[in-house]
Order: structure tokens, then sequence, then C-alpha cells
């Protein structure tokens, strides 16, 4: 399995993804610009990443710009062919305005940038990304966004949860997802979903920013560990 | 030479851009004849206060500015450079937005964050984090909250886009800032040795571009703006105030640091205070060359700006480069990879003059030499005298302040105080943590540690000053600040390096006022060089204050600090949150019967003026030696400073962020409320596990440190002298919700 991280003008986590891809997890990982209009040297067992920040400043709506660079064009037929994308954060809203992912992500509800450590409960192991992870540990993972108020209708909430595709829900350190512990609004307390396809991942919290002992916390490692497991991918130690 | 729309130049001219009239000779004497108004225009801004640090600058130069680490001396470039080992070196540097902060919040702040970043990454250095240290006035006004409103989503928005965690700070509420608020901040930035990249223009024949954001008329005559008395109708000087866009600065930072690595460019600046007139003239001044300009050729948002416009103009996000002739292609290349605008405005010339040209025409022909600080431009001495207000100070007596009957109510009481409570409603609008270096996320400490993923080394960083100690006395007032500065440090693991200082005070035309700085800096100097902890650079602000009908009163003196440090050994980093139950509390440095400017005191019995707290330097520099040695034998399980709220607060902080409650009896040779809430200095109080404490007191006993036995960690409560003082989930929901319920209400 190869990394591909997309660069945006205006990415700021992009550097983030790559080294605990590379450095942290031991993996083989390179640089998207925004302008490749393809992606060379990927197959379907790989994984594109769409990281955090502020692609094109986010002045309009988070991703809406993002989602015409001509690097997505490739993004999606690559998605649509089967092949592993995650978005983090602002790569969650880009995969949302491109219709890879339904729903959006809203302003947070108390109109402010909330940047903190939250806990996360891990709805469902029916993905690569949830596959080895443990259901009942509440995962201490940050979130740093200003619109992370992840909301659909009712009928497409309905489906996300028939068909499993909720992957992370906001919870107390105790585990309990509850109103308190959502952070921002969002729509059943939702941190992370999966499309139908169930390899297209898009997530608010920032699990690169919770994978090294020198940081105080390895819950972020978990999924990267899970991801590369269930692809049969060796993880130097 | 003189465009017909442009005013015809006397020394009324002068005046009215802030100059006086023996400047204005000086300029005729420099010039040779009367300068016309876009030449008037250029030697009002670069001597300006903001530029020419015409009052500061003879008592700058008295501070300690060299230091085996020191890679540029203070002053010589945007910021100052320190070698941290491994091949690393570190820019930082802080600078204030006081002015534009006061009249538009939100954009004063932004761009404030937005240069000082540029700053750093036009030396070469990438930004790793920011701080800031913000002064607002009385928290109850709504005027109060709508400023903190503003500046707080101002910074956020310009670093949480731009890419930079803000890892520290700190906020203070006092009413003296109620028209003129404070807004300091800092950047941090790591670069290989050797790499770093010099704001001069060397070699003539060389191109000179300008890159980054088209220039409009926002932010003409800032610099000047800054240079003066804020009043009743400042806000009709808006277009003054800059309009950020951290967007652009994020490409301009990727292209520019791109750009070095071409090995293109020969030197580069941002444009900030003064724009093209500030970056040109420091360039050449700094090579002993000239440049030749024409203002056609400079990207403008707006038709029809007039030369002065374009050259004083402080549109953001704008770099100047003097690239190697015949490499252009390279340059181009980059900036078009970024979308940016990459133009060439001019060339470097021998004559030592900077010629400006507009429509064909010469508009301005000036020397760049007498335009800069070290150069031509005024140094002035002025005179300074004690303040009345000393007397107030000296008649206060410690014996009148009644102790308190009860002491969990008054504790209570005290943490009232928006200057002790958590500031999470604030920082947690910044994103401090993405480019993943922050250690302090899940370890808080008292200087937030930084790793670097270049070394095995982290960076230890903080901002301090208690303006109310340095009202109460400019020279230990301003010792303290750094002292303290270097005591967070420590406290977290590291060794103080190197400082940067934002010297934010009132008119220096007051003599009260001068007073006050020039003793704050004599302070300041002594303690840094008994701290080994060099200036390399910084910032002066002077002009901050209010102005009522009949009166103006400065701010407190606030001469901020910002001091770098370097943890050579990441498993020295020491958190200040108890660790377990059982572990003993200790106080380290001697106690004092001291109340003096404590926070009790101003806010509990409504006290302005009161002695500074007991400072002795050799005292804490003995402390912070003992501290350093402790956790570098691996003895200490958490540490943190006495500071704002005395050794409660500090115990209270240490208990929330440990979630683990203590028991302590307090010294019955003290007055209970001096005691715990007292601010003398150099204390810091500590946690041991019960298996370290014999080696712990062996090495106190080496050191002859003095200490005393606090009591010890555990349980769900606060208990003091056998007494109970609630639960700690209780405290901490106070502490966390309460500034929050004071802004939003």
């Amino acid at each position: 399995m190869k990394f591909g991280v997309v660069v945006f003008p205006g990415s700021n986590c992009d550097d983030d993804m790559i080294h605990v891809l590379g450095t942290v997890m031991g993996q083989e990982v390179v640089k998207l610009w925004h302008k490749d209009t393809e992606l060379a040297g990927f197959d379907t067992s790989d994984c594109i990443v769409l990281p955090g920040g502020f692609s094109y400043g986010d002045y309009l709506r988070s991703g809406a710009l993002a989602r015409f660079s001509p690097i997505m064009n490739a993004v999606i037929d690559f998605a649509r062919s089967g092949g592993y994308v995650w978005g983090i954060c602002n790569g969650f809203q880009v995969l949302c305005e491109a219709h890879l992912l339904p729903g959006a992500l809203l302003r947070n509800d108390n109109q402010k940038f909330i940047c903190k450590n939250v806990y996360l409960r891990t709805a469902t192991r029916q993905s690569a990304l949830t596959a080895k992870l443990d259901p009942e540990q509440a995962l201490k993972i940050p979130i740093a966004h200003a619109e992370g108020r992840y909301y659909a209708d009712e009928r497409t909430l309905q489906q996300l949860q028939a068909n499993e595709q909720i992957l992370f829900q906001y919870c107390t350190a105790e585990g309990v997802i509850s109103a308190e512990a959502n952070p921002n609004g969002a729509s059943l307390n939702i941190a992370g979903i999966c499309n139908e396809g169930r390899n297209v991942f898009g997530m608010m919290p920032h699990p690169e920013r919770a994978s090294e002992a020198v940081l105080g916390n390895t819950d972020g490692r978990l999924l990267f560990e899970s991801l590369l497991a269930t692809v049969g991918q060796e993880v130097p130690s | 030479m003189q465009p017909t729309t442009e005013p015809v130049v006397t020394v009324e001219t002068a005046k009215s851009l802030g100059l006086t009239s023996e400047e204005f000779d000086r300029i005729v004497e420099i010039m040779g004849r009367t300068p016309n108004f876009t030449e008037l225009s250029i030697f009002s801004v670069m001597w300006s206060e903001h530029c020419s640090y015409k009052n500061s600058i003879r008592w700058l130069k008295t501070l300690p500015r060299e230091g085996a680490r020191l890679l540029v001396g203070a002053g010589e470039e945007n910021a100052g450079l320190v070698d941290i080992g491994d091949g690393l070196a570190c820019a930082f540097k802080i600078e204030s937005h006081n002015h534009p902060s006061a009249i538009e919040p939100y954009q004063g702040a932004a761009t404030g964050v937005g240069g000082i970043h540029r700053d750093i990454f036009t030396m070469g250095a990438r930004p790793i984090c920011s701080l800031n240290s913000l002064r607002f006035g009385k928290i109850e006004s709504n005027h109060t909250k709508h400023l903190v409103d503003g500046v707080v989503r101002g910074i956020g928005d310009y670093g949480n886009c731009f890419g930079v965690p803000t890892v520290g700070g700190e906020v203070y509420f006092n009413e003296c800032y109620n028209q003129n608020i404070l807004v300091n901040a800092m950047s941090v930035g790591v670069v290989r040795v050797g790499e770093t990249v010099s704001a001069c223009a060397d070699g003539p024949g060389n191109p000179v571009f300008i890159v980054g954001s088209r220039t409009g008329k926002d932010g003409i005559h800032g610099a000047t703006f800054a240079s003066a008395d804020l009043t009743e109708d400042s806000a009709e000087d808006l277009p003054a105030v800059q309009v950020g866009d951290p967007f652009q600065e994020k490409l301009l930072l990727e292209a520019s640091l791109e750009a070095i690595q071409t090995g293109a460019i020969v030197g580069m600046q941002d444009m900030g205070a003064a724009g093209i007139t500030c970056s040109t003239s420091e360039m050449s001044a700094k090579s002993e060359t000239g440049m030749r300009i024409d203002l056609d050729r400079v990207p403008t948002r707006q038709d029809n700006m007039h030369p002065f416009e374009i050259l004083l103009s402080e549109s953001q996000e704008r770099m100047l480069i003097v690239g190697h002739k015949g490499q252009e292609e390279k340059l181009f290349a980059v900036f078009d990879k970024w979308d940016l605008e990459c133009e060439q405005i001019g060339e470097v010339t021998a004559s030592g003059r900077l010629e400006f040209f507009h429509h064909g025409e010469k508009v301005a022909d000036v020397p760049a030499e007498p335009l800069v600080l070290g150069g031509g431009a005024p140094v002035y001495e002025r005179e300074y005298r004690r303040p009345a207000y000393f007397d107030r100070i000296e008649a206060f007596d410690q014996d009148d302040i009644p102790e308190p009957a009860d002491f969990p109510a008054t504790a209570r009481r005290l943490l009232e105080s928006p200057n002790l409570v958590s500031k999470r409603w604030i920082y947690e609008q910044y994103d401090s943590m993405v480019r993943t270096n922050s250690m302090g996320t899940n370890a808080p400490s008292d200087a937030a540690l930084v790793r670097l993923k270049e070394s095995d080394k982290c960076l230890a960083v903080t901002t301090d000053c208690n303006s109310a100690y340095v009202f109460a006395d400019p020279y230990r007032g301003a010792m303290i600040a750094v002292a303290e500065a270097a005591r967070n440090i420590v406290c977290s693991g590291g060794e103080p390096v190197a400082i940067t200082n934002c010297l934010n005070f009132g008119n220096p035309y007051n003599p009260e006022v001068y007073w006050q700085f020039v003793h704050a800096i004599q302070g300041m100097g002594e303690a840094c060089r008994r701290f080994d902890t060099p200036v390399t650079g910084g910032n002066v602000s002077f002009y901050n204050q209010s102005v009522f009908k009949d009166r103006t009163e400065p701010v407190y003196p606030t001469p901020t600090i910002g001091m770098l440090g370097v943890v050579d050994d990441p498993s020295w980093q020491t958190s200040l949150s108890f660790k377990g139950a059982g572990d003993r509390i200790y106080l380290l440095g001697q106690a004092y019967d001291d109340l003096g400017s404590s926070e009790y005191l101003q806010f509990v019995h409504g006290e302005r003026y009161s002695p500074v707290p007991h400072f002795d330097l050799e005292e804490e520099f003995a402390l912070q030696q003992t501290v350093k040695k402790l956790i570098r034998a691996g003895l200490l399980a958490s540490a943190h400073d006495v500071s704002e709220g005395g050794l409660f607060v500090a115990l209270l902080e240490k208990a929330m962020s440990g979630a683990l409650g203590f028991q302590i009896e307090t010294d019955p040779a003290f007055r209970k409320d001096a005691y715990l809430f007292g601010e003398s200095q150099s204390r810091v109080v500590v946690s041991v596990s019960a298996e370290r404490e014999e080696a712990f007191l062996t090495m106190l006993g080496q050191h002859g440190t003095p200490y005393r036995l606090l009591g010890s960690v555990g349980g769900a409560g606060l208990q003091i002298d056998g007494e109970d003082y609630g639960q700690l989930a209780g405290w901490k929901r106070e502490f966390d919700e309460s500034l929050g319920r004071h802004l939003t209400h």
C-alpha cells in the first residue's frame, strides 16, 4: 500500500500527515500537487489522503473550491474504481463537496473555531479504517475546525445508520455518546463516515496529531494501524 | 518634479505628517532643497517613532545584545537568530499591533500575527509556533467584550489558516487598558544554519522584485498613526488599518522558502510598516547601495494611485526581493507555481539613493542612509522625572489590610478575577496543535514545549509581563518579567537562551512615562545579564494611553518579554500537573510576609497602589539552578512556579490539571493571606514521589535551597490546615467556565 497526500493551496496538515505516514508508520508516501491531472503510479490497493487545512483560504465555503482542483477528477475516478481515499478535516469537507461522501459540514453550533481533545467511539468495524479498533474504547483525538458540524437530511442519516456507514461518534471520556460530548452540534454526534463502497473515509478529528508518544497521545495511531493491518501491510516496529 | 495633485510642502505640511519643525529643517538640510510631498512622506514614515526608534534607541543600546549563541545581533536583521545546536537556528521576535487593534480589533490583530510571521520567514526560517500577550480593559465593559471577541477571532482566523499553532500567551484585564488595548504577537521559526537570507540589496544591476499581494490604499501612514496618541477621533484614521489575507500569506511563505532554495535570491525583506519605502531604504542602506524603482510596474489594486500612496501603502502579504541578475526565470517559475504575482519593479544601483519614477517622471530622489535607524534618523534624549504616584505606593501599609475571617470564601472570591481563571474560552479558538509539535496539549507546563522534528532537542517558549509590578516599580517589575520567563522555562525542563521584547509604554514626551521606560530598561538589562539571555530584538510601542477631557492616562508600563529556551534532552520535559496520589508537595524558595501588588490585594481589597512583590535577583538565580538540577536528576514529578494568585492558585492549577486533590499545612510564621495569596517571587511548587524524596532532600541540602514540606497529593478535595476548601470538580468547572461567562453576557 502506497500513500499519496494531496497538497491544495492552503493545505496545512499535509506535512503532518506525511510525517506520520512516512516517519512514524514507515510507509511509502508521495506529495501530490493539486494541479496534477492524474494519479500516476497509484493503483486501487493504495490510499489517497486529503489533508486538513484551509484550501484556497476557505473564504467561500470549506472545500468548495478545492473540489474543482484539477487533481480532484483523478481522485474521484480513483475512488469510483475502488481505491482508498481518506479525507481529514478540510479533506472531509472536500469529499462532501465532491459528493464522494454524503452530507455537509456546517459552521459549529457555537459559531467559533474549536481546537481541543475530544473522545470518539468506533461505531462500526466494517471498514478498513476501523476493523481493528475496539468499539468499547473511547479514543482521545483532537479536533480543530470552525465548520465541522456534520449535517445530512433525515433520509441520508437513516441510510448511514442502516448501512453502518457511521465510523466515529463523539463521546465523553467514559465512552458515553451524549449531547454534552458533541463539540460542534453534529447530527447523531457524527465525527466520521464512509461511503457505501466503504473505500472513502471522511472524519473531522485529526488522528495524525495523536500518533506519537512525544506528544503524549498515541490513540490516533490505532487508525493507521487498522488500515494497514486490514490491507495486509506490515508496519515496521 | 512636483505633481500638481500633491500639496505644496511647508513646515505645516511636515507637522501634519507628524514631523517637528526641527526635523523638517534637518530634512531640508539633508536634501539641499525643500522636499516635495512624496519625499516628505518618505521621511515622515521613516522618522516616525515606529520605524526610527528615535526616542528609545539611546536606552535600547544599553541592553545586553551579545552572546555566544547569537548568529545576528539585535536590529541587524528582521528578527534575532539564535544557534540552538544540531545545525539549527531559531529566529524569533515579538511585535505590537496595539493601535490598529484598538480601532479595528479583528483586522488589527490578524495583521499583527501576519506581520510578525513575515519577519520570520523573510529570513528563510519556517515559523513553527506563535505566542501572544494581550491586555484589555475592565471585563465588565461591553467595549472590552467587543474588543476581546475581535482580537481573538483575528488572531485565530489568521494563525489557523496560515497553519502555525498558537502554543502560549497571556491575557490580563485592567482598566488602564480601557481605551488602549495591547496586542503583542510573537513568532518562532527554525532554519538550518547557513540557509538564512539577509535583508540586503547587494550588487548594483541586480533586479528588484515585488511579490505577493497587490498594493492598495490600505494602511497608508500606518507607521505614523502608530506613533501618535490614540484619541476619540482615531476611528477616523481607519484607512490606516491594514486588511489581512492569511491564505495569501500561506502561499507567500511556501513560495518564499522554495525561492530561497533556488539560490536566485540575494536579499529579501517583508513589507510591514511604511511598505515599499521602508523595505527599499533599509535594504539599500544595509548594503550601501541605492535603488531605481519604477512605480508604474508595481501591481496595484486600483488605478490612479498617487506615488506617495504606492510608496506608503501597508498592504499586507508582500515581499521585496533582490535577485541575482540572469536568474530571474528561476524566481518567476516558483511564484508562478504558487499563483503569486512576481513583478520586477527596478534594480539596485550604486548611487546610495532611492529614485522613484512614475509615468516616466522622477517623483522622489532621497538618500537611503539618512532615512534609517542607525543611519541619519534622529536620536533623542528625553527628560524623565520620578512619577508622583510613587508617593501613594510608599504610603501603603500592609498592616492596614485586614486578614480574612473566612479563607475558603476568600479563595473563591479571588478566583472570580478574570486574570486568574482559565483562558480556555480564548485559546480553544486557536489551533494549538497543527504541525504536530506541541508537547503541551497532553502535558501542560509553565512554558510551551515544542518538539523539533529535525533534532532530538525541543524548544521552550513563553511570554511574560505582570504590568502591575512594573507600574509599582519599573526597575524591579521589568526584572521580574525576565525572571518569571526564565523560571517558566526552567520549570518546564529548559535552559533560557535569549529574549525578544515588546515595550509598551505611554507618551515618551511625558517625563513620568519616560522615567518608567528608562528604569524598566535598566531592570531588564540587569536581569538579562544575570540569566545570560541577551536581547535579540523586538519592538517599542509608545503613545499607549487613555485620553479624557481633562487629562491623559498612560497604560501601565508593559515591557513584555518573549523568551526562548532549549530543552537539550526531551526526557527533562516537566509538566505542572500532580502525577500520583501520595506524592509529597514541597515549596522551594523563601516565603515572605508580602502582599505587594498581588491580584489578591488588587481584586479582593481594591488596592491599586502597593509595592512590587519581594524580588532578589541572586535568590531567583540560585532557585532556578536548583530546579534545573532536580529536573535533570529526574527527581521531580511536577513543577509549577508561584505567580499571580500566589501559592493557592499554583496548587489549584496543579490539582486541576492532574485531576488530583491535595492536603497541605501553611507556615504559621506568616500572615496566612500572604502565605496563600501573596506573590513574593522566586518560589516553585513541586511534587515528588515517595521513592525519590530522600534523593530530592539530599540535593536540596547540597544547594542550601530554602524549602518546606507543604503536604501531599490525593483525594478529590482541597484541604488546607485541616479546613475543607471544597471539591476539585467544582473548582475546575468554575475555573474553566468563568471567563466565557464574563465575555458572553
